[in-house]
């Protein structure tokens, strides 16, 4: 049974009325720049996708071969060209887009929609006016797999406006690896891509949610996520955004619902060419115990402008401990970084936050140090930028850290 | 080792000639008129009480910008190499080891050893990593929490890797427990090629001590003692040394 239709249109009216409605933070833009609609025909496997697209993906953290992961999920422009659980899985883990769950099941309407609300914004309202797919993911209770889920969601054509509404359920005492990719596949492409993200971990389950953001110069990005944690839950998430973009904004927003309910966010940036990024991360506390952490690496360069926002929020009475850090360098006298963070307490007598944020540059002295070893001025500066992005992640998979570690590496380099 | 041959006027024994140096330190006059020089081979030690500019010379040899040289020229291996970069004289055959090293976060030793190594065997980097008790710090960030001790392995360990042929060490000993500084002695004679038959792996040195117990493994040749800004006098590093335990520095002032 679908999600009933006077749900759907309960939705959409909603964002009927949010259509010119722009948001909190970032540029405003103009949606209408972004008509076309391109469907594409589905494929047998990651590997025989275009050149150009596989190694898209493969820099966004895909592999293409899937020998470690349970299954795949790729999005090229609006259609789900690819999707494939192991045998092995089934029964364990639900993978399928979310526009084929909102036909599939009724109680989706309990998750669809209930944390981002569809009129926060003009980009919300979009996504739900128009949804194109997106992924729906749910591991059932207990289960615990061996291997992450991996998805991808992939731009090949430029003026459109994909608009993905992701849902994941990890329910009681599952545990889910998901590994996303955003990618473009056309460089020069201009375009904007939507992402709904609604994210449930029930009580004692775990989700570690890893990002790899690689978009270009001419291309908008408004992700909207909200993630409710219930007791005893754990919500890890990582985010790398280690390529240009016209200019992004989101600010996820994790609910710590449950008692001893935690979240940590690992977040690390570089800010190339003429990238205006504004991301943060806010954790809510409202049940007893509950503990969040964010964690952001920020550099930037060239022309960029960087916003690190972090907000902790207690609002439980019962004790909590939210620690925020938040470091960046400035690399070049055309950026700049706004590091904004933010400790709110309503009446939460016995929470414990604290935050510490940075902004420096290079130091000298481990510049010259490494360079007393051999190494010239820009092979030293690029070591220790590296080395200041190396958040030493825990539950990464090796391979994707390996990944993130060389593209940071290939980055700072390319830079110098 | 060659010997005095002759080449444009500089003998090839010498390795490191320094003339009539002058630096200065964020405007202020550190050391003053220094003439000196070491032979391929040769370890010398600098003595001198704290303040004198003993570790402002080192660090002015290695060509750390924050040391400005104000007159002189330092001449290595027949190349002047007063303008030269840190990057490029450490390129060029120089290495140092530092009292008090930055924590270079996010890189592990094991990471930057490769680096330094450039192209040395992981066998080796192991086998030496081992001998100098580091093998369970390969791979934590470069100095981030080391003790006193571990600070002066990890150093001599980058130093084995980088293999220089004149280092500069300031106070092997100091902050080390008595256990470390055998381990250090000994580590340090092997990377001055002192306790191989070879007589071509031989390396250069200056090291900088105040208590003098490194020269009960390393057999230095001369010592010289830096005193407010100048160096004094050159002899027998083990006489200046008793010397010193006597008499203090007192009188080096009266030398003056």
């Amino acid at each position: 049974m679908p999600v009933s239709k006077k749900y759907i249109e309960e939705i959409k009216n909603k964002a009927r009325k949010a259509l010119d409605k722009p948001a909190i933070y970032g540029e405003d833009i103009d949606l209408k720049k972004f008509q076309k609609h391109i469907e594409r025909g589905k494929i047998e496997s990651l590997e025989l996708l275009p050149e150009l697209a596989k190694e898209a993906a493969l820099m966004a953290g895909v592999d293409v071969e899937e020998k470690e992961r349970i299954g795949s999920y790729l999005q090229m422009d609006h259609s789900v060209v690819y999707k494939r659980l192991n045998k092995l899985y089934e029964g364990k883990v639900e993978l399928m887009s979310t526009n084929e769950a909102v036909e599939a099941y009724d109680w989706l309407e309990e998750y669809f929609w209930r944390i981002v609300q569809p009129d926060t914004d003009k980009y919300t309202a979009q996504v739900a006016l128009n949804p194109t797919h997106g992924y729906f993911i749910r591991i059932l209770p207990g289960q615990k797999l061996d291997y992450p889920l991996q998805t991808c969601l992939m731009i090949a054509e430029g003026y459109i406006s994909q608009n993905v509404h992701n849902i994941v359920i990890v329910e009681e005492g599952a545990e889910l690896h998901i590994i996303t990719g955003c990618t473009l596949s056309k460089t020069d492409a201009t375009g904007i891509h939507l992402g709904i993200s609604e994210f449930y971990i029930k009580k004692g389950g775990k989700l570690f949610f890893t990002m790899i953001h690689n978009w270009a110069e001419n291309f908008y990005v408004r992700p909207r996520t909200a993630v409710v944690v219930e007791e005893d839950g754990v919500y890890v998430n990582n985010y790398a955004l280690l390529k240009p973009v016209k200019s992004i904004q989101s600010f996820p927003t994790v609910y710590l619902k449950g008692d001893r309910a935690s979240a940590r966010f690992n977040t690390v940036i570089y800010g190339l060419k003429d990238s205006y990024i504004d991301l943060g991360s806010k954790i809510i506390f409202e049940g007893k115990d509950t503990k969040g952490e964010s964690l952001a690496r920020t550099i930037s360069d060239h022309k960029s402008v960087i916003y690190s926002r972090g907000d902790l929020i207690a609002k439980t009475e019962e004790y909590c401990m939210g620690r925020l850090d938040c470091r960046g360098i400035i690399f070049s006298k055309n950026s700049a970084i706004y590091a904004i963070p933010q400790l709110i307490s309503y009446g939460a007598n016995k929470a414990d936050l604290s935050h510490e944020a940075s902004i420096g540059p290079i130091s000298e002295e481990q510049v010259e140090y490494l360079m007393s070893r051999g190494m010239t001025k820009d092979e030293a500066t690029s070591l220790i930028t590296s080395g200041f992005l190396n958040l030493d992640i825990p539950f990464l998979p090796e391979m994707i850290d390996k990944h993130i570690k060389e593209v940071i590496e290939m980055t700072s380099k390319e830079s110098m | 080792m060659i010997k005095k041959l002759q080449e444009g006027g500089i003998k090839m024994a010498e390795m490191l000639r320094v003339k009539n140096l002058h630096v200065s330190v964020e405007g202020r006059k550190v050391l003053e008129d220094i003439n000196f020089s070491i032979d391929y081979g040769e370890i010398a030690v600098l003595f001198g009480p704290n303040g004198a500019g003993k570790t402002t010379l080192i660090m002015t040899l290695m060509g750390f910008p924050k040391y400005k040289i104000e007159k002189g020229k330092i001449i290595f291996k027949g190349v002047d190499i007063t303008h030269m970069d840190v990057s490029e004289r450490a390129k060029l055959g120089m290495g140092i080891s530092f009292q008090r090293p930055p924590v270079v976060r996010g890189v592990s030793l094991r990471k930057l050893l490769k680096i330094v190594g450039n192209g040395k065997t992981d066998e080796e980097l192991l086998h030496y990593a081992e001998k100098l008790n580091l093998t369970n710090h390969l791979d934590r960030d470069v100095n981030d929490g080391f003790s006193g001790g571990e600070v002066k392995r990890a150093e001599l360990l980058q130093l084995l890797m980088q293999k220089p042929e004149l280092v500069f060490i300031d106070e092997p000993e100091s902050g080390v427990d008595l256990e470390n500084i055998v381990l250090i002695g000994e580590m340090t004679n092997h990377l001055l090629g002192r306790d191989q038959r070879v007589k071509d792996v031989k390396r250069s040195a200056i090291v900088i001590t105040h208590t003098g117990y490194i020269l009960d493994y390393i057999n230095a040749d001369k010592g010289y003692i830096l005193y407010n800004g100048k160096l004094m006098c050159k002899g027998n590093p083990r006489d200046i040394l008793s010397e010193i335990k006597k008499n203090g520095y007192r009188r080096c002032a009266t030398c003056q």
